[in-house]
């Protein structure tokens, strides 16, 4: 008795829906899914700036064209995911971005923290061109 | 009358059957117990059948990792008074396969880290003699990499990281962290050698920052981490070598 | 069963831990055309090594000497040590540890970049290099890592040995279970060297891990070879009651005190110096109160507990180690893995309260007994770490000597081995494999296919492991032991109706804890018969009924050679050099 055939170790599969087996699973994959939607947006955004091209009358129908409640709509889904996709990256630059000051290591929060504060203030530097017009 | 808890616990004979099924116990609730310590309970008083690794019971062997509910744990670090009164299910660590109830095979994680060359690699006729004593290494630079060599070969990472269990071919999580860790020390100048394979695509570009194996280090060694400070240096390479003429790789 | 396979290799090392993995890597550089197998029933980095938190002991800065350190050693171990061995063991130590550092070990740096050392126990100047408080740790894996390097190394993870496989009079391998197929397998080597480590469990109460269960230690003894000093039990004062889990001598280098329930500092009342202000810049002093040697920290607990002075809770008897006065910074720095196991395991955070402790089982003075070379009586066959007994430990071993020792005699017992299977070419591949075959049935026989066996391991275990702290724990006598001595013998014949009720072959992990169980009923035995036969008391050997030194009788030491009864019992000199048996004086 006893071969080594006998001794066949056991895979255990792993199901299609293993992303919804824990709630970090599920999150990151939305993460990954936000990035779609992003590039969607840009897309958009490229097409936009096609039509301002092609003279003023295309680009007035374009932005008839945004007036409409389905655009809208988009343009909504699309904030949401973006700004799902910037917290949750922010909240992950610490691990990528390790500075030491001597022996000491910056705190985590410090480095998020300094993320989340450009945004802020680049947020409010666009707001603040577009809104002085 | 006693405080008593149920374990569903995993089991797998490959010389007897051919799926593995779940078999419940009933042991005694103590407050201090860890779940190794039920699982002891199990080995000793109802089923000496039951296969599974255990040695330091201190949190720093690595031998007896298990998921718990669905999570990997340290079982000797993971109290059952934290569960009670609920079920525990107790199976062994997914994305590997089972040897024997709890055991896992782990040949591959071996195998893993031998090529990521897990020691000091010096440039020729640039060892040191024992005569001229220990290299020099400030309280900062042991700082830089410290981090990375508190990793236990716990596997507890592994079994967290979703990529690893789809494809097995990743060099995974804690083999990342330990080249990290040698790549970071003073004392080192191997890391061209370890990026052949660190910088594959079986390597850190595998890695999509899931993040969980971070999350369940039990020794908060942070591989997530070191996979993207390497992805980064890695990245950084690149461009040295494309845009920099002379930036290219040093032998 | 029946089918075996035979592997041959030049040096065979036997246990993954510090000591063999050195010896492994001195075999391999000694000569890079020998072949070796390390043999470990564990993947090496589980090795029990791990678990080994203060530090290693060896002199490396100005105001050190070797002398000092040999004096320390010698003093600490009661006069039991070999002098010569100790000499060698000072005088190896500083260049292992600088070769553990260019393998990479993570040593805690002074600022200018130099290897940090610490004060320990019984030492008179601080000599003990640490990585933080995990300095077994990371020495293990460091060697392990390092290990992988060499070509000429094979692993065989979760192999475990059974048997030295002895022809001709010569050790020519061993045989070793492949816990994956459960089949017993031949290793046939020109020289065994035996890692294999203590046997801490066949107490009930110990930092040792499941692991360490004397597998080596019986090989030899089984194959003829005798086992030293085996009555020297090293219990260390700080465990934390319940678990045993290990509180590091470092927490007391660092600065750390012992107080009984009035809050008093106990030791001062015997004879191990008087205390300092915590406050007071010179504390704590070198080799008195908190840093005086462990046997007689654990004979003071055990004075406290009959004066009825120590505190009471669900784990029996115990005292407090409080570490308040260091400070958070302190703590985390210096001592991360203590705070860490007793906020996990006891609840107590040791920056804000005192962490209670009592002595627990730690290390076995005793061994394989062997020459400074690392070699023992049957030709072929070496030993080196706790397994072996050279012996620099005697009587009692100070803290931070163990992790050197596996280096300095690793190193040495891997060159010797080398040597010796270059010597000694010849294998009897035929007669060894008719060996393998025996050994395969034997198993098969007494365990896998045994029918009608109605004792449980844990059953025997726990009767063994119960009579020997009763009767042979720190305080011993004639009774004691004794009704020890008898209740092992019991359980012995009992043992013969084992019950196995896995059948399987794949990872029976059953098997191996009767195989583990049949191995600490050797050295429960040979502890329990040594002790009887050493009608004094020394170091951590006390006996009630004879309390002193007797250095006319027994400055020697004690060999138990197996017999199908109770083993028998000799003696050997203790090797004197340059330091005479004197008193044994702390903190005055």
């Amino acid at each position: 008795m006893g071969g080594k055939e006998e001794m066949k170790p056991y895979r255990r599969p792993v199901p299609n829906t293993w992303w919804l087996e824990r709630r970090s699973y599920f999150l990151f994959i939305v993460r990954e899914l936000a990035s779609v939607f992003v590039a969607a947006y840009s897309v958009f955004l490229l097409l936009v700036i096609y039509k301002l091209g092609q003279g003023p009358e295309a680009y007035e129908g374009m932005i008839e064209l945004l007036r409409s409640p389905a655009l809208i709509v988009f343009h909504l889904v699309v904030l949401a995911f973006a700004v799902y996709h910037s917290i949750t990256w922010f909240n992950l630059t610490p691990k990528i971005l390790v500075l030491f000051v001597g022996e000491v290591r910056v705190p985590p929060l410090l480095i998020a923290g300094a993320h989340y504060f450009a945004w802020l203030v680049l947020s409010a530097l666009v707001a603040w061109v577009i809104l002085r017009a | 009358m006693e405080k008593t808890m149920k374990l569903e616990i995993f089991r797998y004979r490959p010389d007897q059957e051919d799926q593995p099924r779940f078999q419940t116990y009933e042991v005694p609730f103590r407050e201090d117990w860890v779940v190794l310590d039920a699982i002891n309970y199990i080995k000793d008083e109802i089923d000496g059948t039951l296969s599974y690794r255990w040695s330091c019971r201190m949190g720093v062997c690595g031998s007896c990792g298990m998921m718990v509910n669905g999570i990997p744990k340290l079982t000797c670090a993971t109290f059952l008074k934290d569960y009670y009164p609920d079920k525990i299910r107790v199976e062994p660590l997914t994305g590997f396969p089972v040897q024997r109830d709890l055991v896992i095979v782990m040949d591959d994680f071996i195998h893993k880290l031998r090529e990521i060359k897990p020691w000091i690699i010096r440039r020729e006729g640039e060892e040191k003699p024992i005569e001229g004593g220990e290299y020099l290494q400030t309280p900062a630079e042991l700082e830089q990499y410290k981090q990375y060599s508190m990793c236990i070969n716990c596997m507890l990472c592994y079994a967290a990281c979703p990529v690893y269990a789809l494809d097995n071919t990743f060099v995974g999580p804690a083999a990342i962290a330990l080249a990290q860790r040698y790549n970071m020390d003073s004392r080192d100048q191997g890391r061209d050698q370890r990026q052949e394979i660190i910088a594959s695509h079986e390597g850190i570009w595998e890695c999509t920052f899931v993040g969980e194996c971070s999350v369940v280090c039990p020794k908060a060694v942070d591989p997530a981490g070191a996979i993207q400070r390497s992805k980064v240096s890695s990245t950084i390479d690149w461009y040295k070598e494309v845009l920099i003429p002379w930036g290219g790789k040093k032998r | 069963m029946g089918n075996y396979e035979t592997y041959k290799y030049d040096v065979v090392v036997v246990g993954g831990g510090g000591a063999g993995l050195r010896a492994a890597i001195a075999v391999a550089e000694t000569n890079p055309a020998l072949k070796v197998a390390l043999v470990s029933k564990v993947y090496p980095m589980r090795s029990h090594t791990v678990s080994a938190e203060g530090g290693a002991a060896a002199v490396i800065k100005e105001n050190d000497s070797f002398d000092e350190h040999c004096s320390d050693t010698i003093l600490g171990s009661d006069w039991l040590a070999d002098q010569d061995a100790v000499e060698l063991f000072v005088k190896e130590a500083p260049s292992e540890m600088i070769q553990l550092e260019h393998w990479g070990c993570p040593w805690s740096r002074e600022p200018n970049g130099k290897v940090a050392v610490r004060p320990f126990g019984g030492m008179k100047i601080e000599r003990t290099w640490f990585a933080a408080d995990k300095t077994g740790f990371h020495m293990l894996h460091t060697l392990y890592q390092t290990s992988l390097k060499y070509d000429n190394v094979t692993h065989f993870d979760e192999w475990f040995a059974t048997k030295v496989l002895v022809e001709n009079g010569r050790c020519q391998g061993i045989t070793a279970l492949e816990l994956r197929s459960g089949q017993i397998r031949v290793i046939a080597g020109k020289a065994v060297i035996i890692c294999t480590g203590g046997a801490g469990r066949v107490f009930p109460f110990t930092t040792n891990g499941a692991i360490k269960t004397g597998d080596g230690m019986v090989m030899a003894y089984r194959a003829g070879v005798a086992l030293k000093d085996m009555e020297f039990v090293q219990y260390h004062p700080t465990g934390l009651p319940g678990t045993g889990i290990l509180i590091t001598e470092a927490a007391r280098g660092e600065g750390g005190i012992l107080v009984n329930k009035d809050g008093y500092r106990y030791l001062q009342d015997y004879d191990l110096g008087k205390p300092l202000e915590v406050t007071d810049s010179r504390h704590p002093v070198k080799k008195t109160m908190e840093l005086g040697p462990r046997d007689r920290l654990s004979l003071a607990f055990m004075k406290e507990v009959e004066k009825g002075r120590t505190l009471s809770g669900a784990y029996g008897e115990y005292v407090h180690l409080d570490l308040r006065h260091l400070g958070e910074k302190k703590v985390d720095k210096k001592i991360p893995f203590v705070r860490e196991l007793s906020t996990k395991y006891a609840g107590i955070d040791p920056v804000y309260e005192p962490i209670p402790v009592r002595p627990v089982v730690h290390y076995m003075m005793g061994g394989v007994d062997t020459d400074i070379d690392g070699a023992a009586s049957m030709p072929g066959l070496f030993a080196a770490g706790e397994a072996a007994c050279v012996s620099i430990n005697g009587a009692n071993r100070l803290g931070s000597n163990s992790l050197t020792e596996l280096l300095v005699f690793g190193a040495i017992a891997g060159r010797a081995a080398a040597r010796f299977a270059t010597e000694h070419p010849e294998l009897d591949l035929t007669a060894l494999q008719k060996q393998g075959a025996d050994e395969q049935e034997r198993i098969a026989k007494n365990f896998i296919r045994k029918d009608g066996g109605y004792e449980r391991v844990a059953t025997l275990r726990q009767e063994m492991t119960r009579t020997m702290e009763s009767g042979a724990g720190i305080y011993r006598s004639e009774t004691s032991l004794k009704e020890t001595c008898n209740k092992l013998a019991e359980l012995r014949g009992r043992f013969s109706n084992i019950l196995i009720e896995d059948r399987s072959l794949s990872f029976n992990t059953e098997l191996t804890s009767a195989l583990e169980l049949d191995l600490m009923l050797d050295v429960a035995q040979a502890i329990a018969h040594s002790a009887l036969a050493r009608t004094e008391s020394r170091g951590s050997h006390q006996r009630t009924d004879y309390p002193d030194r007797n250095d006319e009788k027994f400055l020697k030491h004690s060999l138990a050679f197996r017999t199908d009864g109770a083993p028998r019992i000799e003696y050997k000199d203790v090797i004197i050099t340059r330091w005479p048996p004197a008193e044994r004086v702390y903190g005055r």
